[in-house]
């Protein structure tokens, strides 16, 4: 999986609070500009700057319906993020499998020169 | 012995990865395998396949820490980090951040070394900046599922 460019953007993208509770407000459903801006006193144009962000880092999804345009949490991107940890903990895996021999050697090697 | 050596990786309050590891060395080596250049550069390699031809490892308050990584298809990257405290051979405080080529915001590191029968216990804790903190946390989806992840993002607020 190379998710890792896109996953920089979604680091970068939920650097800004009103970005986290747009998508903590998307968690419990899909919701409209409008509806996205009411909580936050914000101007239409403004919230439509952080959603255009937000779907750039493909955290989030525009639907079509009319003359609307519901914004939902992209399930995809969010993945992306989750297997941020895994691929961490596969690389201290593969790490520290590779300690365990070099820590055998350095033993041996002080057992040697005990002797 | 693979559950005596499995790691634990786990997200801690807001700000926290912890990582806890068992070797069968005793602390002295462990901590020597992660402050020894030579040694570094066998075994903090991440994935299969990379290569670290340059460690320029200063193991002392202050010290630069300067880790690149090459891969002969994915390219290279670095490391840079200072360390911050070391008491041999139980602790090593230092931050980093890598450069893709723009910097990561800095990572805190404690890493401390535990008797733990006659090896070591390893425990790594990562403190990691707000944004990147966040991110993570939603990232814990790995451990509970989705629905956990949702529920994260909303106390974020």
């Amino acid at each position: 999986m190379l998710a890792t460019p896109n996953l920089n953007a979604s680091f970068a993208a939920l650097a800004d609070p009103t970005r986290r509770a747009i998508l903590a407000r998307l968690a419990s459903g899909e919701a409209t500009v409008m509806e996205l801006a009411k909580p936050f006193e914000m101007t239409q144009p403004a919230i439509s700057q952080h959603l255009k962000v937000l779907e750039g880092a493909g955290l989030i999804v525009t639907r079509v319906e009319g003359t609307k345009r519901p914004r939902r949490l992209a399930k995809a991107g969010i993945e992306a993020m989750d297997q941020w940890l895994a691929m961490l903990r596969k690389a201290l895996e593969k790490n520290y499998d590779r300690l365990d021999g070099v820590l055998a050697a350095m033993q041996s090697d002080t057992e040697r020169k005990k002797r | 012995m693979n559950t005596m050596t499995k790691l634990t990786l786990q997200t801690e309050g807001d700000t926290h990865i912890v990582v806890t590891r068992h070797f069968a060395a005793p602390p002295e080596t462990v901590y020597r395998a992660h402050t020894d250049s030579k040694l570094i550069q066998q075994w903090l390699l991440g994935p299969e396949g990379w290569t670290m031809p340059v460690c320029i490892n200063d193991p002392r308050p202050g010290g630069k820490i300067r880790f690149e990584w090459t891969h002969p298809k994915q390219g290279s990257f670095h490391l840079t980090g200072e360390y911050l405290e070391l008491k041999p051979y139980s602790k090593i405080v230092h931050v980093e951040r890598m450069h893709l080529p723009d910097p990561t915001p800095d990572n805190h590191v404690e890493t401390r070394f535990d008797p733990d029968g006659s090896g070591t216990l390893m425990t790594m804790r990562m403190t990691l900046p707000d944004a990147q903190t966040r991110a993570a946390m939603l990232a814990t989806g790995m451990e509970h599922g989705m629905e956990a992840s949702y529920v994260r993002l909303e106390q974020m607020i």
